[in-house]
C-alpha cells in the first residue's frame, strides 16, 4: 500500500504556523513516515503534484499569486486544511483591509525611503483589495486554530486525519 | 539581439519564500540575476492609531521564526516612549529569551534547511535533500538538529507561556518573574545542548575544505559588516551600540548610538522586491553593501566572552583570517554564535539576582518617539515610532535584519549564477546552488507567493522589441 500524502503551504502568513509545525520536534520525522512530504517549504519539490491527500494551508490569501495557487492546491487536494487563524480568519494580514492598499504601500515605498521612491510592480505579485480568509475563496475541509496551532494539536489532528477521522479542534485558542 | 530568462520559483528550504531571475545574454553567458521578495503586509502602516501597549504583541506576529527578536525591539522601543529603564533582572531575562531564540533560529537555518546541501552535496537527489533524509543518512546530526532547536524552543516555552508568539516581554520589562524551578530546569538541559552544538561544529570543520569552490562564490566579495556591540567593543545581542568595519578590518563607524540610525543607514526600493535594501550612506547606493548576521557579529566583536565560544572564534579567525569575506561561512559563525548563546544564558541564569521579583517599571507616556535595537538571529534590527500623548501611534519605521543584507544577497545570487550556471546545459544542481547561497543568509522573509503549477525552470527568449522569440519550461 502507498502511503499517504501530505504537503504544506505558506501563503500570507508569518511563517509561525509552520514552525510550529516543525516544533513537533522528533513527532515529525515520525509524521513523515507515515505520510510523504510531498510538496513543503521544508523540501525541494518545486511544482505541486498533481494529487495530494491531506495539505495544510497558512496564511490568508492577499495577493494574486496567493490567489492563484489556492484555487490549483484545491483542485488537486483531498483534504485542504485551513492551518491557523490568518488563514482561518485573515487575523494579522487582515488587519490592512480597511486601509486599503494605496496608503499601506506609500508608507513603506514613499515616505520610509530615502532613495528610488515607489511601489514595486515588477515580478512581485500585485496585492488583492483584502487579505481573505482561505475559505472565502475555496471549499476548506478542516480547521485549525490557533496563531499558531500548537505543536500537540497539529500532531493530534495529522494522527487524526491519517486514520480517517476528523479531528477534535474545540477549546483550542490563541495555540495554547 | 536575444535574451533569455530562468526564474527559479519557489526558492525552497529558506524560512520564506521567494523567487530568482537569472538573465542570460544571446550568448548564454550570465548578465544579471535577481533576488525577489514577493509578500508584502504593511505592518509600518497597519499599526498607526494603535495604543503603544499592543505594539509588541502585533509586531511579533511580523515573523513566526523571530518573533522574539520584535518583540525585544519593540518593547525597547516602547521604553524609550515611557522614558523608563527595565530592572536589571527584567533586562536579564529578555537577554535570556533572546539568546534563546539565537539557539533556536540558527539551528533551524542550519541542521534543517542547509545541513542537507553539507552532507549529501549541491548535486545530490533533491528528493533526500532535506531534513527527512537527513534523518535517514546521519540520524545523530538530524537528531542533534532537532534537540538543539527544542532547548532553544523549550526556553521560550518555559519563560514566555509558548513557543511561538510568547507575550511576557512588556514596555518596562518582562510581565512575570522567574521561578526558581524554571531555571533550574532550564540550567539542566544546558550541557546537552553544548555538547550538541559542538558536535556539528567539529563535524562542519571536518568538511571545510570540501567546500572551497562554493566558498569561492557563494557571495565572495569584499563589502562592510554590521553588528552590535557592548561598551568594551565585544559581542551584545541585546543591547549596544553599533560597529561597522570594512573588508580590511578598519571601522566606518565605532560605537556609535543606534538612535542615531538615520543619519548612517539609507534605505531605497527596487521595483522588483517588495524587500528594501538599506545601504551605508556615506558609500551611496549600491556601494555601500554591508551585511549583518552571524559572520557580521563574528566579524566585528572583539571577543565573544564565554569560554568555549572564545576558542571557537579564535580559530574561526585563524581559519578564514580576520574578516572572511564569503557569505558561505554564515554557516560556521551560525555554530559559534549558537554556542555563544547557550553559554551565555547558562551565566545570565546563574546571576545572584535572576530571580528578583521586580522585573518592571511601570510609566505613562513620558516622550513622544522612541527607537528600539536588537540583535535578531539575522541580524541587527530596528524599531521606530512616533506616538501622541496617549500613546497612540502615529508612524511607524522597521528596518529588519533582512533588509541589510539584500544588497549582499543580490549581488551573491549575481555571483554564483556566473559562476555556475552555463544556459547550454542548465541541470538541477546548478540552480540549487543559486538557491543555496541564499540560505547562508538565512532570510527571514516570511513571504509567499509563486506560480504554482508552472513548470520549476522557465526560459524566455525575448526579441529586441520584447516580444516572446521562444519559451521553454521543464
Ligand atoms: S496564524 Fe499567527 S502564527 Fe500563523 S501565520 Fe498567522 S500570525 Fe503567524
Amino acid at each position: 500500500m502507498t502511503k499517504p500524502t501530505l504537503a504544506t503551504v505558506w501563503l500570507d502568513g508569518c511563517s509561525g504556523c509552520h514552525m510550529s509545525f516543525i516544533d513537533m520536534d522528533e513527532r515529525l520525522l515520525e509524521i513523515a513516515e507515515r505520510a510523504d512530504i510531498v510538496y513543503s517549504p521544508l523540501v525541494d519539490t518545486k511544482v505541486y503534484p498533481d494529487h495530494v491527500d491531506l495539505c495544510l494551508v497558512e496564511g490568508a490569501v492577499s495577493s494574486e499569486d496567493d490567489l492563484r495557487k489556492i484555487k490549483l492546491i484545491r483542485e488537486r487536494t483531498g483534504t485542504l486544511i485551513s492551518f491557523g487563524d490568518c488563514a482561518i480568519t485573515a487575523n494579522v494580514p487582515g488587519m490592512r483591509n480597511p486601509i486599503g492598499v494605496q496608503p499601506l504601500l506609500e508608507r513603506a515605498y514613499l515616505e520610509n525611503v530615502t532613495l528610488n521612491p515607489g511601489a514595486p510592480t515588477e515580478v512581485v505579485p500585485a496585492l488583492l483589495p483584502m487579505a481573505l480568509p482561505v475559505h472565502r475563496v475555496v471549499k476548506v475541509d478542516v480547521f485549525l486554530p490557533g496563531c499558531p496551532p500548537s505543536a500537540d494539536l497539529i500532531h493530534q489532528s495529522l494522527v487524526d486525519l491519517l486514520e480517517g477521522r476528523t479531528p477534535d479542534t474545540r477549546g483550542a485558542r490563541f495555540g495554547r | 539581439m536575444s535574451s533569455s530568462k530562468i526564474v527559479i520559483d519557489p526558492v525552497t528550504r529558506i524560512e520564506g519564500h521567494s523567487k530568482i531571475t537569472i538573465q542570460l545574454d544571446d550568448q548564454g553567458e550570465v548578465v544579471d540575476a535577481q533576488f525577489h521578495v514577493t509578500q508584502f503586509r504593511g505592518f509600518e502602516r497597519i499599526v498607526e492609531g494603535r495604543p503603544i501597549h499592543e505594539m509588541p504583541s502585533i509586531m511579533a506576529r511580523i515573523c513566526g521564526i523571530c518573533p522574539v527578536s520584535h518583540l525585544i525591539a519593540s518593547a525597547k522601543a516602547c521604553d524609550q516612549i515611557l522614558a523608563v529603564v527595565p530592572p536589571p533582572t527584567g533586562i536579564d531575562l529578555r537577554r535570556v529569551l533572546n539568546l534563546a531564540q539565537i539557539v533556536q533560529s540558527n539551528a533551524l537555518s542550519f541542521f534543517h534547511l542547509s545541513s542537507p546541501d553539507l552532507l549529501f552535496g549541491f548535486e545530490a537527489d533533491p528528493e533526500q535533500r532535506n531534513i527527512i533524509g537527513l534523518a535517514r543518512a546521519h540520524p545523530q546530526l538530524a537528531r542533534d538538529g532537532v534537540g538543539v532547536r527544542r532547548f532553544g524552543q523549550q526556553i521560550i516555552e518555559w519563560l514566555g507561556g509558548k513557543r511561538i508568539h510568547p507575550g511576557w516581554v512588556v514596555p518596562g520589562g518582562v510581565d512575570a518573574p522567574l521561578e526558581a524551578e524554571t531555571r533550574d530546569r532550564i540550567l539542566s538541559t544546558i550541557p546537552e545542548a553544548i555538547a550538541a552544538i559542538e558536535r556539528a561544529l567539529a563535524w562542519y570543520k571536518s568538511s571545510l575544505v570540501q567546500w572551497e569552490d562554493e566558498a569561492a562564490s557563494f557571495g565572495d566579495f569584499r563589502s562592510a559588516f554590521m553588528g552590535l556591540v557592548d561598551q568594551d567593543g565585544n559581542i551584545d545581542h541585546y543591547d549596544g551600540l553599533l560597529r561597522v568595519m570594512d573588508a580590511d578590518g578598519h571601522y566606518l563607524a565605532d560605537r556609535i548610538d543606534p538612535t542615531t540610525y538615520t543619519d548612517y543607514l539609507g534605505e531605497a526600493v527596487e521595483p522588483w522586491s517588495y524587500l528594501k535594501s538599506t545601504y551605508w550612506k556615506k558609500l551611496g547606493y549600491p556601494d555601500g553593501v554591508y551585511r549583518v548576521g552571524p559572520l557580521a557579529r563574528m566579524i566585528v566583536a572583539g571577543q565573544l566572552g564565554t569560554p568555549r565560544a572564545d576558542l571557537e572564534l579564535d580559530e574561526f579567525r585563524r581559519r578564514l583570517g580576520r574578516v572572511p569575506s564569503s557569505s558561505f561561512h554564515y554557516h560556521y559563525a551560525r555554530l559559534i554564535d549558537a554556542l555563544y548563546a547557550a553559554e551565555r544564558i547558562e551565566e545570565l541564569l546563574l546571576g545572584p539576582d535572576i530571580l528578583s521579583p521586580r522585573v518592571r517599571s511601570f510609566a505613562g507616556i513620558n516622550s513622544n518617539e522612541g527607537i528600539g535595537v536588537s540583535e535578531a538571529p539575522r541580524g541587527t534590527l530596528l524599531h521606530h515610532y512616533k506616538v501622541d500623548d496617549d500613546g497612540i501611534v502615529q508612524w511607524a519605521n522597521l528596518v529588519i535584519a533582512t533588509g541589510h543584507n539584500n544588497l549582499a544577497m543580490n549581488r551573491s545570487v549575481r555571483q554564483v549564477a556566473k559562476r555556475y550556471v552555463k544556459s547550454a546545459q542548465l541541470t538541477e544542481p546548478m540552480l540549487n546552488r543559486v538557491e543555496a547561497v541564499i540560505r547562508c543568509y538565512d532570510p527571514c522573509l516570511s513571504c509567499s507567493t509563486h506560480a504554482l503549477g508552472e513548470m520549476a525552470l522557465h526560459l524566455q527568449l525575448i526579441g529586441p522589441t520584447g516580444t516572446v522569440l521562444d519559451e521553454i519550461r521543464r
